[in-house]
């Protein structure tokens, strides 16, 4: 007795998954199975990519074409995979710190380039695995074990990033938002170009003993309170926006060219 | 008669690590705890069957499936 769609898209043998009890990352990689269903697409025409890290894990319990990689480099793997396969739907599961410390550049010219790569990133604030190092996205002043009396860094934000260095789609969720999240990467995996979906997940086990942020239930709840759409943001007054975070689909650009459409422009015209 | 009557929530103990996500996000507060601390159906006939607890379920544990 299983879930249709884990049946059908997951890998049964490598099930339960690793990941700690209220870790939001299995919330995301239920969403993309059903994603992937709703879009009704082959699985053998699916190639999911990752690099290093606890969502990294994440490809070896998805039934599809998947690569485990290297720390960081998940997005210049996917871009080989896109090129000399053009005809795949390639989806790169990263973390926060995989996607925009360890493989920054990678994100940043994947996205300039507009490659036809949906990148999913699990945003849980910290580096889990290797014991709750401080990430690129924790907030200022938070607690890691890097950062025993605060974090002086200012976080990242990982989808305004990458549709400021040129993605065509990015967009931003949380495991609490699980239905619309679902949506923006169907959305995002349709889209023609390089897609970003963020999605903020829990990470209760280090960033949320660390900073007392208690259950993970709490850490969903406060998700819930906190995230309002941009679309609804707009028309709300200044005081009602303070500490709130912004979620929503930030831009969606159509008629750009996509970079594997371009490289095969070029190959044609040299034929003739 | 509703598009879900047919349906029911099916919950897969074993693959439940009780970190009570499904529970507190109920909106009709039917689920609950058994004696080892994993999520047990409480009130099955106020259960609207809104699936929000398998959406938000981490470990694919509780679900909507066809009633047998």
């Amino acid at each position: 007795m299983n879930n249709p769609i884990v049946e059908k898209y997951f890998r049964m043998d490598n099930l339960p998954h690793i990941w700690c009890p209220g870790c939001g990352n299995g919330i995301i990689m239920l969403a993309l199975a059903k994603a992937i269903d709703s879009l009704g697409l082959d699985k053998d025409k699916v190639c999911v990519v990752s690099g290093i890290g606890c969502s990294s894990r994440a490809p070896g319990y998805l039934d599809f074409n998947t690569l485990h990689t290297t720390h960081g480099r998940a997005l210049a793997f996917a871009t080989g995979v896109k090129l000399a396969n053009p005809e795949l739907e390639v989806i790169v599961i990263s973390g926060d710190g995989d996607a925009s410390a360890i493989g920054g550049n990678h994100l940043i010219h994947a996205a300039r380039r507009n490659i036809g790569i949906t990148t999913i990133v699990f945003n849980n604030n910290i580096y889990g695995m290797t014991g709750g190092q401080y990430s690129p996205t924790t907030p200022n002043g938070d607690l890691g074990t890097t950062a025993p009396h605060g974090n002086i860094d200012r976080p990242f934000d990982i989808a305004q990033l990458a549709a400021a260095a040129g993605a065509t789609y990015a967009a931003r969720s949380t495991v609490y938002h699980a239905n619309q999240m679902e949506k923006m990467i169907e959305t995002a995996i349709a889209h023609k170009g390089f897609s970003m979906v963020e999605v903020i997940s829990t990470c209760p086990t280090y960033y949320g003993r660390k900073n007392k942020k208690g259950s993970a239930a709490n850490m969903i709840a406060f998700l819930k309170d906190s995230f309002i759409d941009v679309k609804v943001a707009e028309k709300l007054p200044e005081e009602k926006k303070a500490g709130k975070f912004l979620m929503g689909e930030f831009k969606k650009e159509e008629g750009v060219v996509e970079y594997t459409v371009a490289y095969e422009s070029i190959i044609e015209r040299l034929k003739k | 008669m509703g598009a879900r009557d047919n349906q029911e929530i099916k919950i897969k103990k074993e693959w439940c690590k009780g970190c009570g996500i499904c529970v507190t996000f109920c909106p009709k507060q039917v689920l609950g705890y058994d004696d080892e601390g994993k999520v047990a159906m409480l009130d099955s006939e106020n259960c609207i069957k809104c699936g929000q607890c398998e959406m938000r379920c981490p470990d694919f544990a509780i679900f909507l499936g066809g009633k047998e």
